[in-house]
């Protein structure tokens, strides 16, 4: 027997890792420097939480996920080109900053709202998914903050596997300290799961998939309704910077390894 | 003065190369660019191409094509594709992407989709259906194994190279019977792409027997009876991702297999297409991606050559940290910086050049088509009746040329309309100008590219011709030069543009191009328009004059055998194609970018930035262009031509058009030198 879930996933953009990132004094509050013209990634902790939200609606026939974004929706619309590939979802939009200069609570509500206003979604079989971090402004609050708008006590934070049972309960593998894991039995939906990492690796493109998505993806981000998380925002940033940190390289070929473990720790302990 | 905030990114691509409503295309340019940058680069980095062997690593690359879903983008819909209609563009930029880390790559991408582009352009629709369906992954419940093909054209032994009327593989009939008589073909393949592991060749093979009319093009399979010999590995040095072998390949095939199908006419075997016929209607379009190829390399040059000059010093005793030295590097110099606008320019107007080729080609496949089925309908069967047919109508499609190329306010919309809508009109009007771009694309793209890409490489001084230099520039370098000879080696291209650049219809075109660019200076000036004008002015006028001109011995200047006058024409001609849609781009990302969000906000400096490239680029081809069309008019004469009066006149147009291109260098140059970079490269080393 299987469980029909309707899965909420809630990830958005952040500034490829690659880029050089620099905040900057803008006029709403601080911004990263030409931060529209930096090209952009899925949240990798948001991605996570996808791909196990779409494993888990492939096992449970009758299951649909959506993923509910908060970002600019010109830089959502071209990482949709990659991440639609991927696996089947709808997207749900609001338009509004991904920088990371916004505030917990503020992001929280703007996605309780797109939440509830899903047409269809069946709160009673509700797993509201996201990234227990995020490569922009790793708060860790916005999860819960989300799961206490909607109503939904149930939450577990850092997921590395959930399994469901025939009868719809829940058993869910969150990380505590040390490395060790703490196992949870929970009777069913609604919940909310925070992903860490998870157990799956990307899934392979599959441009007929794409294809589907994007056109409900493309409405949904010529849809999309603004979403003012800065403007409004009772909080205020005294100062922004990067963390004063350089990097040092070398290139060394052909280095043992020991001798590379050695440096790295002689670096640790300096 | 402005300022170039960041590099281009796919908004300012997908603008300028008219994607940015097309989200397959988005997709397919975000799967390429994935695998070009991960799988490819590692492949790379590791030493991959130290070997002329195909390995278990390299077929890494076959797996990461699958999984992308690059394998799948020849194919329509139902046969297990995802874009319904022409792919030229989607080809196109899937191999830009994956050349824009390694050439090879891009050649294995694309090597299954030549074996087959033959099948797809002549072949019955069983024979589509069949190969085509075969060799896209497996979707979720099929079970079987992925097929691969490979191309093997005429290339004689011992030697290399396209030359259509040189044939080395026979066919002759083994067995007779009227349904479908057994053929036994004998092929020895050289430089055969993918013969490492195709389970298919679809081969160029002449009749040895008097049962077999001409020639046509075959479908051989490793299951065939007989020898299927993939042969020794070719040793080439570069390209080394892409597999190439000499195979060897002796089978008994029924002749359905004949491409395009057969009849049996009194005891004899009739294909459908000679092998002529279907290598034209592939080649047509296939140079374009090669040429692409090339320019991906040098804009992919940019961001490592900038990168490699700001941190110079760095790291040494040679500049202490906070001096203009250590944060500018050889930056402070403006050589560094022009010479790289130089490498930039090229490489954008080979993209613009290139990308309107691919878009022109999308748009002729249909109109291909339903030309065909209107003369079928008509009963104007034969190429000698339809090339009389279509003479009929060369006013007007010189009408519509000129209408193309007015300003909409300007122009009778409704007799546009008409002409527009009038398929023998557009059939004619888009076969000019791809007999045009496809081979000029080839041609100047690699040949051009190549040498440019020498100076990307000297710009990384003696770092650039070792393996420790960022974005693999001395592979791309040598990459270029076999790219030069792909789909027919550089005169090839010329000779092709020498026949077609005579049209009636081109040479309207060229008329209105000129009006098109005069009325751009008028309203956009500063982006080289003007000079571009005036060097096709001068191009058209030195053609006219060759054509009705004797040298100073009483020969005929302008003649089908005299390539010292033929050629050079064909190339000017490639320097200014480049500029002229280079111009066209950018008008099209300063209406454009204007309503993008993304790029609203800078557009204005980003705008300016490529005015100014596209001013540098025009003046160089504009330059090279007149240097050619000078030598060809008075060159052949002993002494002072008589008649050429108007050329000094036109000559003088030229040189004063590149009015304030210099400027416009010192600009870019130095916009580059405050570009913001990638911390990290955006491949690895």
């Amino acid at each position: 027997m299987s469980n029909e879930f309707h899965i909420v996933v809630c990830g958005s953009i952040v500034p490829d890792p690659l880029q050089t990132l620099e905040p900057v004094q803008g006029a709403q509050g601080p911004e990263l420097k030409n931060e529209m013209m930096l090209p952009a990634v899925l949240d990798p902790w948001a991605g996570h939480a996808l791909y196990e939200a779409a494993n888990l609606a492939a096992k449970n026939p009758g299951s649909k996920v959506w993923l509910v974004s908060l970002g600019p929706k010109a830089k959502l619309q071209q990482v949709m080109m990659n991440i639609a590939q991927k696996v089947p979802f709808e997207l749900v939009c609001a338009d509004g900053s991904a920088s990371g200069f916004t505030d917990s609570f503020e992001v929280a509500t703007v996605l309780a709202q797109s939440i509830e206003g899903i047409q269809g979604l069946d709160k009673s079989k509700l797993l509201v998914f996201g990234g227990w971090q995020s490569a922009s402004r790793g708060s860790g609050a916005v999860m819960q903050m989300l799961g206490e708008l909607l109503g939904i006590s149930e939450q577990f934070q850092g997921v590395d596997k959930l399994t469901a049972g025939d009868d719809g309960s829940l058993e869910i593998m969150e990380r505590i300290e040390g490395g060790a894991y703490q196992v949870s039995a929970c009777n069913g939906t609604p919940a909310v799961l925070g992903w860490a990492t998870g157990e799956l690796p990307e899934p392979p493109n599959n441009p007929q998939v794409g294809m589907q998505n994007m056109r409900l993806v493309m409405p949904a981000l010529q849809q999309a309704k603004p979403a003012d998380v800065v403007q409004g925002s009772s909080l205020a940033f005294a100062a922004v910077e990067l963390p004063q940190q350089r990097r040092e390289t070398r290139v060394v070929k052909d280095m043992p390894v020991e001798d590379m473990a050695r440096e790295i720790v002689e670096w640790l302990n300096s | 003065m402005y300022t170039l905030r960041t590099l281009p990114g796919d908004d300012v691509r997908q603008i300028m190369w008219r994607y940015a409503d097309r989200y397959d295309l988005q997709m397919s340019v975000q799967s390429a660019r994935g695998i070009a940058r991960t799988v490819v680069a590692k492949l790379v980095a590791e030493g991959a191409r130290n070997t002329h062997e195909w390995t278990d690593q390299k077929a890494e690359l076959l797996t990461a094509f699958d999984q992308s879903g690059l394998t799948a983008l020849f194919m329509d819909p139902h046969q297990g594709g995802f874009i319904e209609g022409p792919k030229n563009l989607a080809l196109a930029l899937a191999a830009f992407e994956l050349a824009w880390v390694d050439g090879g790559a891009a050649t294995c991408s694309l090597a299954t989709n030549l074996a087959l582009a033959p099948i797809h352009e002549k072949g019955t629709p069983e024979q589509r259906d069949t190969y085509m369906g075969q060799c896209v992954p497996p979707q979720p419940g099929e079970d079987r194994e992925i097929r691969r093909g490979a191309f093997a054209l005429t290339e004689p032994l011992p030697y290399i190279g396209v030359d259509t009327g040189v044939m080395c593989g026979k066919v002759r009939v083994a067995e007779w019977n009227d349904e479908d008589p057994i053929l036994e073909v004998d092929k020895r393949g050289r430089f055969i792409t993918n013969m490492d592991f195709a389970n298919f060749v679809t081969a160029a093979v002449e009749s040895d027997d008097e049962r077999i009319k001409s020639s046509c093009m075959i479908i051989l399979e490793e299951e065939d009876e007989g020898t299927y010999d993939r042969g020794a590995p070719t040793l080439k040095m570069v390209h080394q991702l892409s597999s190439t072998r000499d195979p060897v390949l002796k089978l008994r095939v029924p002749a359905s297999r004949i491409i395009g199908g057969f009849e049996i006419k009194d005891g004899t075997i009739i294909p459908k297409y000679s092998h002529g016929e279907i290598i034209g209607s592939v080649f047509h379009r296939t140079r374009i991606p090669v040429g692409l190829m090339t320019m991906a390399k040098l804009i992919s040059a940019v961001e490592p050559v900038i990168r490699y000059h700001r941190k110079r010093f760095q790291g040494g005793d040679a500049a202490k940290e906070g001096t203009p030295r250590f944060d500018h590097g050889i930056q402070m110099n403006e050589d560094a910086l022009q010479r790289l606008v130089d490498v930039w320019a090229s490489g954008e107007a080979g993209c613009s050049l290139g990308f309107a080729a691919s878009r022109l080609a999308d748009a002729f496949d249909p109109i291909e088509k339903a030309k065909e089925k209107l003369f079928e309908e008509q009963g104007v069967v034969g190429p000698r009746k339809q090339m009389m047919a279509l003479r009929k109508l060369k006013d007007t499609v010189q009408e519509f040329v000129e209408l193309e190329h007015l300003p909409e306010s300007e122009r009778d919309a409704a007799r546009y309309q008409e002409l527009k809508d009038d398929t023998l009109v557009q059939f004619a009007y888009m076969e000019a100008l791809a007999g045009i771009l496809n081979p000029a694309t080839k041609l100047w793209c690699t040949g051009v590219g190549a040498t440019v890409m020498r100076e990307a490489v000297s710009l990384v001084g003696g770092y650039g011709i070792t393996e420790d230099c960022p974005g693999f520039l001395m592979q791309k370098w040598t990459d270029a030069q076999l790219e030069a000879t792909y789909e027919g080696p550089e005169a090839v291209q010329r000779r092709h543009m020498s026949v077609t650049m005579t049209s009636d219809v081109f040479q309207a075109t060229v008329s209105a191009w000129i009006g098109q660019l005069r009325r751009v200076e008028s309203d956009n000036p500063g982006m080289g328009a003007e000079a571009t004008a005036s060097a096709l002015e001068l191009w058209q006028w030195t053609l006219n004059h060759l054509q009705n001109t004797k040298d100073a011995e009483g020969r005929k200047l302008y003649h089908n055998k005299r390539q010292g006058v033929t050629f050079p024409m064909a190339d000017a001609l490639g320097w200014l194609l480049g500029p002229y849609y280079l111009i066209l781009d950018i008008l099209e990302l300063k209406e454009k970018g204007a309503m993008n969000p993304v790029l609203a906000d800078g557009i204005d400096d980003l705008v300016a930035f490529y005015m100014d490239m596209a001013n540098v680029q025009a003046a160089r081809a504009a330059g090279e262009a007149a240097r050619i069309c000078t030598e060809l008019v008075y060159g052949f004469a002993n002494g002072a031509p008589e008649g050429v009066e108007p050329f000094a006149g036109l000559k003088a147009k030229v040189d004063a058009g590149m009015a304030g291109a210099r400027l416009s260098k010192d600009r870019a140059g130095k916009a580059l030198s405050g570009v913001m970079i990638p911390e990290a490269l955006d491949y690895p080393l």
